[in-house]
């Protein structure tokens, strides 16, 4: 029997000895992960169930980041939930502020996922960690709270679609452009219920950074996961800097199947940008040149790692930022945001009037730390261009990579990078 | 399970940061919840809907982020059940899981904004009395309708037995 990557892993995980894509399987996790958001509610429901304890508090990752640190007495009480109930069960990865991150960022650097696992996190962009070639996917919190009791997941073995990336990728193109492409080509639910694989000689190629922004974004086109076969660059991100992840290293089987095969052009692929308010409405970066925009955001789990912020810095070094726009750059986790400080990007973006936050989702799901007032244009390296995501319901977000958003910053409008550098 | 309510219509890819802003995910109150339900795309949405009422939305109904706010909101406002042509994945899952009666109807928006239907969850048969037109829901699988008929994921745990049934 030919399996794909995903039902592989997903085999793997169950006591079955088949399974087919339309099967439901009741599957182990290797780690399961809420935040400030959906955590809560989990902890509720396992509480209220009468559940005593956790399956394995090693297995289980909490992370206070997206209304953190606390924007109001309710995201107070709310990351109050997550401390107490990792005191109770001494949860080995509960990462308070100061040494936590956007937890798609934070949980690969940490080395606590790694290539062939089973993960689970009650936040849709759990999808991340596909780029490692783990089988990962969001839940809600009411699975959470069963997977904290349980340690399993049901799950229902989805189809899979291959997209192959021809070609070499042009400067100032990156994993996020390809993403965003995509999505415009298949549509918001154009991947609905099903495995997104991610291949071919652009990806081979692709830094890990640009792997995981890429997989991030599976869900955005109604996608259950991402996932890049793992290979060198994988192994070499998993054995670097003090980590020491195992994995099994998984391949789809020659003649394993796909619901489609879809091949793109890679080396004809511009930098996107994708117009309010779906993130399915992308086109070249030529396309949007007209628009004015109040605001630049660059970070998020999407795009605030480092590789993302020397980009950014690099563009904007010994430039200012447009005096009518709000620069905020994010970095993802409190590792990246010591790491630009000692690289001395900090610095950059400071000179050049932007601002510099500590680790937080912030402004992407209209939490805080840059929120839209009504009319108002943001470019940002995030995720979601919904109405009203960051902000008013009447304000407007263009995605792009963070070339673009930095590029824009200076000019005032969406701008491709090459019009500076 | 029937119930009667009056239909509230939606647009295809309504999302969940349109359901329940993330301005609002600092509670988990049902009914603060329930009164900001829908209120990017309708701010008075909580104020006309009757308790009983229906939502019915295109494709895609529900994508976005993974936030049970979503569905507490729902519930929070009164809303009876959600039928669309097709569901996001995480939101589905969050419906059974949560126990909020959802229907998959491929042709579901040809009913009108205000037409009364009649809804029974068993049979997946929805009768719009406006219209005096039947509709038909795809059957949902075995397993989904064990967890629903539990009452929901943690009721359906429970009635397994709340050991962990890992053998790693």
């Amino acid at each position: 029997m030919a399996y794909t990557i995903t039902e592989k892993i997903l085999l793997d995980h169950t006591d079955k000895k088949s399974i087919a894509p339309g099967d439901f399987i009741y599957a182990k996790i290797d780690l399961a992960l809420g935040n400030d958001i959906t955590a809560p509610i989990a902890i509720q429901e396992f509480e209220a169930i009468g559940a005593k304890k956790v399956f394995d508090r090693k297995r289980i990752a909490l992370v206070p980041d997206h209304f953190t640190p606390a924007k109001d007495k309710k995201s107070a009480e709310q990351a109050k939930i997550l401390k107490n109930f990792s005191d109770k069960h001494k949860i080995a990865n509960y990462f308070e502020i100061g040494r936590m991150g956007v937890e798609h960022a934070l949980l690969p650097e940490k080395g606590l996922v790694g290539p062939g696992d089973l993960i689970i996190g009650a936040d849709s962009h759990t999808c991340t960690y596909g780029a490692l070639g783990a089988f990962s996917t969001g839940i809600g919190s009411t699975d959470l709270a069963a997977g904290f009791i349980t340690g399993c997941v049901w799950l229902k073995v989805p189809e899979t679609i291959k997209f192959v990336y021809n070609g070499t990728l042009k400067p100032w193109v990156g994993g996020k452009d390809l993403i965003l492409h995509t999505i415009g080509d298949i549509g918001v639910d154009g991947a609905l219920y099903m495995a997104m694989e991610f291949t071919g000689g652009a990806i081979k190629a692709l830094p890990m950074d640009d792997r995981f922004a890429m997989c991030n974004m599976a869900i955005e086109a109604g996608g259950k996961s991402g996932i890049i076969e793992p290979d060198n660059i994988t192994r070499k991100y998993i054995n670097s800097e003090g980590r020491k992840v195992k994995g099994i290293f998984y391949k789809s089987d020659e003649g394993a199947k796909y619901r489609k095969v879809i091949e793109y052009d890679a080396d004809k692929i511009e930098p996107q940008v994708s117009a309010p308010h779906l993130p399915s409405n992308s086109g070249p970066v030529s396309r949007f040149k007209k628009v004015n925009i109040d605001q630049s955001v660059i970070g998020s789990c999407t795009n605030g790692r480092i590789s993302d912020l020397r980009v950014a810095a690099g563009i904007l070094k010994g430039r200012k930022v447009n005096s009518r726009v709000r620069l905020i750059v994010i970095p993802a986790t409190q590792k990246i945001y010591s790491q630009a400080i000692e690289e001395g990007l900090a610095d950059i973006f400071l000179k050049s009037g932007g601002v510099f936050s500590t680790p937080s989702c912030g402004p992407c799901l209209g939490g805080h730390l840059g929120i839209l007032a009504s009319g108002e244009k943001a470019i940002a390296t995030t995720n979601r261009n919904f109405r009203g995501r960051m902000g008013h319901p009447d304000s407007e977000v263009y995605l792009s990579n963070p070339a673009v958003a930095a590029a824009s910053a200076v000019k005032g409008r969406i701008a491709h990078p090459d019009e500076l550098v | 399970m029937k119930f009667k309510g009056k239909v509230w219509k939606f647009k295809d890819d309504v999302n969940t940061d349109e359901i329940i802003p993330a301005r609002y995910l600092n509670t988990t109150d049902p009914k603060e919840l329930g009164e900001h339900c829908m209120e990017d795309i309708d701010p008075l949405f909580s104020k006309k809907v009757s308790r009983g009422d229906i939502i019915v939305g295109g494709k895609n109904f529900g994508c976005g982020s993974s936030r049970e706010h979503a569905q507490i909101s729902i519930k929070g406002a009164g809303v009876s059940c959600v039928i669309a042509e097709s569901f996001a994945r995480i939101f589905l899952r969050n419906a059974i899981n949560m126990g909020l009666p959802i229907l998959e109807i491929k042709d579901i928006r040809a009913v009108r904004e205000g037409d009364y239907l009649e809804v029974d969850l068993n049979s997946g048969i929805v009768l719009d009395l406006t219209e005096h037109k039947e509709y038909k829901a795809k059957p949902l699988p075995r397993f989904i309708q064990e967890i629903i008929s539990s009452g929901g994921l943690l009721k359906w745990i429970r009635k397994r037995g709340m050991d962990a049934k890992r053998t790693k």
